[in-house]
């Protein structure tokens, strides 16, 4: 009996696999037959040339200019939107606004990135545009729930000892409360950047701009060479920053 | 004691608006890169046909035939994500074995540290498994598209590819931070770098890799969800196409049913990592 229950597990995982296979009805013998390898080596070929114009190169740096400004301006708007609903989700206004806020902040995270793009594309049309409201939106919902947490767990006694010598809320606020909170929220911010540069280059593909259009554009044409340079800047962006946020957590966090 | 006029004013006021002002000034130019623009939202046309949309997710559309329809979509999805993983399976755990230092033979001699030429040898594996990684899952899913076709073949080969990387990598460093000591003696002993790896790494490594697979999985549903967007098959697809038609009833029932894939995903994920870890 022990042993059944034992083995229940592996087996179903391995039907689950097996199951999965047949639902999509793979032809893996079409795929991996001397036509289709064929087919795929054509196509691969395409992409061992990168188009290295200097025009295209420099397409390619306003792009990757176009990706960062996109990462950097979502991620302050979100840092903004975060800290408004992040102040009813911490329960300074009551409970209602703080159920309401809750639910809000969850919604906004809940939707990934791209289905919000792909919205705000419908809403504010082609472009970076789209894409900056699109982060902006779901960073908003991640970095407010982050947020929220950090202010629950502020120390109350700078403030309260703010308003008892007379201070206003909002004063008590910024000179109580915010400082000991600020490290961590910087530190959100900046985590959620790294990630937001890393998303902002392939928002493109639903058409909200940066790096992720110009591929899909010369995917769309089949200029396979000047897209195998886009995933290579994509390549080189994202392993950059990589190196910087790794080398950056060593020089200013200590563990 | 404070003088009063002193107290009435913020000391530290200087260097933040100095700061303030620094940040502005290099954000100046990303906001006209990023081509900010509220106001097209609120504008006359735009937001008649948004709020159109918008109006239009409630009720979210239940008829018996689309319902069929976004099983079958949600089925899709959830057999791309485990035949992906599969795949990724496949291909991480040798490549993990080629690129852990843990079954190094040349380092038994030397503190450790393999020789030259073994860091010759992995690297190559290493070096592979990075650009596995890096290049993000929606544009090998992409790539695939044009390839083989739209269609949950090219979202199964995007999450293999990707997740091998990450799985790859991760198993190597998880083979790396267990104890070593029984490789090393299985090693010394004269057996073979498997048996070494099944009996002297493998069982103190099983349940890591087993909570990090779990974790995976439940990234790949979210991330075939995704990839539908560029055509890749699932839920992800359908949400594209119903986007493209205005149709707000059926953007609404597919969120939520997103929304508690990914629910009961992260339940599930937890269910097996308490039971296995």
């Amino acid at each position: 009996m022990k042993m059944l229950s034992r083995l229940l597990a592996p087996i179903a995982l391995i039907a689950a696999v097996i199951a999965s296979f047949a639902f999509l009805q793979l032809e893996a013998s079409a795929l991996f037959s001397q036509q289709g390898l064929g087919q795929m080596a054509d196509y691969a070929a395409g992409f061992m040339t990168p188009d290295l114009s200097t025009a295209h190169l420099r397409a390619i740096g306003y792009g990757a200019l176009e990706t960062l400004a996109m990462s950097a301006i979502g991620t302050l708007l979100a840092a903004l939107l975060g800290l408004l609903l992040a102040l009813p989700a911490a329960n300074r206004f009551g409970a209602v606004a703080q159920a309401v806020s809750r639910l809000l902040l969850n919604a906004l995270r809940a939707i990934p990135e791209l289905v919000w793009a792909a919205l705000m594309v419908l809403a504010a049309g082609l472009g970076p545009n789209a894409g900056t409201l699109a982060l902006a939106l779901h960073t908003a919902g991640v970095l407010g729930r982050l947020f929220a947490e950090a202010l629950e767990n502020a120390p109350a006694a700078p403030t309260e000892a703010l308003r008892l010598a007379g201070s206003g809320r909002i004063t008590a606020f910024f000179y109580g409360t915010l400082p000991a909170i600020w490290p961590q929220l910087v530190a959100y911010i900046l985590y959620r950047w790294e990630n937001n540069i890393r998303m902002a280059s392939v928002l493109g593909f639903v058409g909200a701009g940066g790096l992720g259009q110009m591929l899909y554009m010369s995917l769309s044409l089949f200029q396979e060479a000047q897209a195998s340079t886009v995933i290579l800047a994509m390549l080189l962006m994202v392993l950059a920053v990589d190196m910087l946020s790794s080398w950056a957590r060593q020089r200013w966090v200590r563990a | 004691m404070l003088t009063p006029s002193l107290a009435q004013r913020d000391p530290a006021a200087f260097p933040r608006l100095l700061t303030l002002v620094l940040a502005l000034a290099l954000l100046w130019p990303g906001l006209s890169l990023s081509e900010l623009d509220l106001s097209v939202l609120f504008d006359g046309s735009n937001a008649g046909t948004m709020a159109v949309f918008l109006s239009s997710f409630w009720p979210p559309e239940h008829s018996g035939e689309f319902l069929a329809l976004l099983l079958q979509a949600t089925l899709e999805t959830l057999a791309i994500a485990t035949a992906g993983m599969a795949l990724a399976l496949a291909v991480a755990l040798p490549c993990a074995l080629m690129a852990t230092r843990a079954l190094s033979i040349s380092a038994l001699t030397r503190g450790g540290r393999p020789a030259w030429w073994s860091w010759a040898l992995r690297w190559p594996v290493r070096g592979l498994l990075i650009v596995l990684r890096s290049v993000p899952e929606i544009v090998w899913a992409l790539l695939f598209v044009r390839a083989v076709g739209l269609g949950p073949t090219a979202g199964v080969l995007a999450i293999a590819i990707t997740y091998a990387g990450m799985l790859g990598k991760v198993y190597a460093e998880i083979f790396e931070s267990v104890d070593p000591l029984p490789a090393r003696a299985l090693l010394s002993a004269g057996a073979s770098r498997l048996q070494a790896f099944f009996y002297g790494v493998l069982p103190q490594a099983t349940s890591e890799m087993l909570s990090y697979s779990v974790y995976r999985w439940e990234c790949a549903i979210r991330a075939s969800v995704v990839m539908g967007f560029v055509g890749a098959g699932g839920l992800g697809q359908q949400m594209d196409l119903s986007m493209r038609m205005f149709a707000g009833g059926e953007v609404a029932s597919m969120l939520l049913t997103f929304l508690l894939l990914v629910l009961l995903a992260d339940l599930l994920s937890r269910l097996l990592r308490w039971r296995f870890a």
